[in-house]
């Protein structure tokens, strides 16, 4: 199910890459190995219900946060803008599937198409009055308008249930088989999965993915050129907070329970931080990141008390040694095929 | 009206913390365009070290007078061995660093001290009230005001008045052209750094018996720290001071009389500033 869209989807964006890109001599031959590791990923994506209930969940939950990662990238990798409050999207449309559900009995799905609504909506806002500052202040920023919507959760405590959290949200069937069965579940996450990874991989290649990149390597430059710098900027933030919104949504389907700590800044820095691991300006770099986060917090949690200190050590040494990120170190380093595939 | 006063007094104890925790944050800023994010771990592991050191000397004065030392070490030794290698990249860089040490710094505290809180008695010197103006005020409130004040005033003189802080106001102001005079910016940065740090420990330090000393405290004092500088604008001083206060009197006071939406008037406070005057209303305007 969801290894369909990965390969249909991916095919035609790697055909077109491969022939622009194709300096080195064989660029039909990257295309196919590309398309072969394509196809084995998706399949082993696919297959992953197969492995037991406890690696159907934590890939599950790798995939729901891998789309919070790669929204955020959108601003931080390819737009250049250091956000620190990123969870506001997140947690909104979390927020907003959870509370339709429990409060007015609305099915799961027209709540995640509110809660993707709602958090580009609300992206474009905050978006507004964010982009009008950058650098530090714009972090700082970002990071008080995502601590004003956590203030409101945990203040509104008849909606939100608070810092206790919300339960009592009933996941919605999909075609007649309940996503309460976890492969099913975990189906509909991996093809959510899939259609941002291709989506936001098409929006990179388009002629608005690169004037992003363009802000991000001299916004001076691209101002002078005539290029409506800011607008980019707002369009960049607005479509991210919208994915992420969609990431939130699903969150929301998987966890079936919402609390006040999805808002909250630390939220915001951990996926910061899943991006950064695994590569700023690469599509797949923040899935990587976000599986080193929760691989580190879950096995070795389960292994050792203190497996926030590994990941600060972690973390400490990809800023210090390795800033391109795991993801951005094998493209730099490794075969050809792939270094096209970004 | 003696209530007022009260909260207003609280308020004010509450500003001088935020104080002693804003203007290392403040000062790192303006010397090396650095969000410290874990200068609120440097708050929470002064008052560890306070309590220990207190606990082992069985005199809360000696952890007040030594507590801060390891966190000055730990903060030199931080800038020299990892901050330093960023300088020549962008700026986000170190912040990001520092936000990994948030990690770090958090669980050093759970594997040393434990995920308890701890209660911090009051010396008994400064046990019981006094009556100011007739106001009754804790005596050891009074002695967080007056110690704050205190502070406040050396590390003024110590800027506008010293070499040193001759030097650290250059370097704020054009850290090139000061390192072409032959000061060694270099070694400022580390030095300031650790002078902040150990600023946020003695606020550690000295809010034991007040705030408690508990794992998690350094998210807790950070954000209103970060409100506070931005407020007083990113690099100020004088700026960190006075919004210091006023964010201590405003949250305490809200949350006593309107505690619904206290919490949320402070975010508000903080976006409007950003977004009127982003560089705060004392801000130099860098960055």
């Amino acid at each position: 199910m969801s290894a369909g869209p990965g390969k249909a989807g991916a095919a035609p964006a790697t055909g077109t890459r491969a022939a622009e890109g194709g300096s080195g001599g064989t660029p039909a031959d990257g295309a196919l190995l590309r398309r072969a590791a394509f196809a084995v990923v998706g399949l082993a994506l696919a297959a992953v219900p197969l492995a037991g209930d406890y690696a159907t969940s934590l890939v599950a939950e790798v995939l729901v946060f891998a789309i919070f990662a790669m929204s955020l990238d959108l601003i931080v990798g390819y737009t250049g803008l250091m956000s620190f409050g990123h969870a506001a999207f997140f947690g909104l449309s979390a927020y907003a599937v959870t509370m339709l559900g429990v409060h007015a009995g609305w099915s799961g799905w027209w709540g995640l198409l509110a809660g993707v609504v709602l958090s580009t909506l609300a992206a474009l806002v905050i978006g507004f009055f964010c982009i009008r500052v950058s650098g530090i202040p714009f972090l700082m920023l970002t990071m008080a308008f995502s601590q004003l919507l956590f203030s409101i959760a945990v203040k509104w405590r008849t909606m939100t249930g608070g810092t206790d959290g919300l339960t009592g949200f009933k996941r919605p069937s999909l075609f007649g088989w309940s996503l309460d069965d976890r492969a099913t579940l975990y189906w509909l996450i991996a093809a959510g999965f899939v259609l941002v990874w291709w989506g936001l991989r098409r929006l990179i290649d388009s002629p608005l993915g690169s004037t992003m990149i363009g802000v991000r390597e001299n916004e001076q430059r691209m101002r002078a050129i005539g290029y409506p710098v800011q607008r980019i900027k707002l369009i960049s933030f607005t479509i991210a907070g919208g994915v992420a919104g969609f990431g939130g949504g699903l969150y929301a389907f998987f966890n079936a329970f919402v609390s006040s700590d999805i808002l909250h800044w630390v939220l915001s820095g951990d996926v910061v931080l899943m991006v950064i691991l695994g590569g700023a300006g690469t599509i797949t770099g923040p899935v990587i990141g976000t599986a080193i986060f929760l691989m580190l917090k879950h096995v070795f949690s389960s292994a050792t008390e203190y497996w926030m200190l590994w990941l600060g050590i972690t973390f400490i040494a990809c800023v210090m040694f390795m800033r391109q990120g795991v993801w951005g170190l094998v493209l730099q380093h490794g075969p050809k095929w792939l270094r096209d595939g970004k | 009206m003696q209530l007022a006063a009260t909260q207003i007094v609280n308020g004010l104890v509450f500003g001088m913390l935020l104080f002693l925790m804003s203007a290392g944050l403040s000062l790192i800023f303006g010397l090396m365009n650095v969000v410290n994010l874990c200068h609120g771990s440097f708050f929470m592991l002064g008052a560890f070290f306070a309590l220990s050191i207190g606990e082992w000397a069985g005199s809360f004065w000696a952890g007040l007078a030594f507590g801060w030392i390891p966190a000055v070490i730990l903060g030199f030794a931080m800038e020299r061995l990892f901050i330093r290698y960023l300088y020549a990249r962008p700026h986000l860089d170190q912040v990001l660093l520092t936000f990994g040490f948030t990690f770090v710094f958090s669980d050093i505290v759970r594997m040393t001290w434990g995920p308890a809180i701890a209660n911090v008695p009051v010396p008994e010197v400064l046990e019981g009230a006094v009556e100011v103006f007739d106001i009754i005020v804790p005596k050891y409130r009074l002695f967080l005001i007056v110690f704050g004040g205190l502070i406040a005033l050396l590390l003024w003189l110590f800027l506008e008045r010293s070499r040193i802080g001759a030097m650290v106001r250059a370097g704020v102001d054009d850290a090139a052209t000061a390192s072409g005079l032959g000061i060694n910016v270099q070694l400022l940065f580390g030095g300031i750094f650790a002078l902040g740090v150990g600023l946020a420990a003695l606020g550690g330090a000295a809010a034991g018996p007040v705030l408690g000393v508990y794992l998690g405290i350094d998210g807790e004092i950070l954000i209103p720290a970060f409100i506070v500088v931005v407020i007083g604008g990113l690099g100020s001083l004088r700026g960190a001071f006075v919004s210091s206060l006023l964010v201590g009197v405003i949250d305490t006071l809200g949350k006593a009389y309107f505690p619904d939406l206290a919490l949320f008037a402070i975010y508000l406070l903080m976006v409007v500033v950003l977004l009127t005057r982003p560089h705060g209303l004392f801000g130099v305007g860098k960055a």
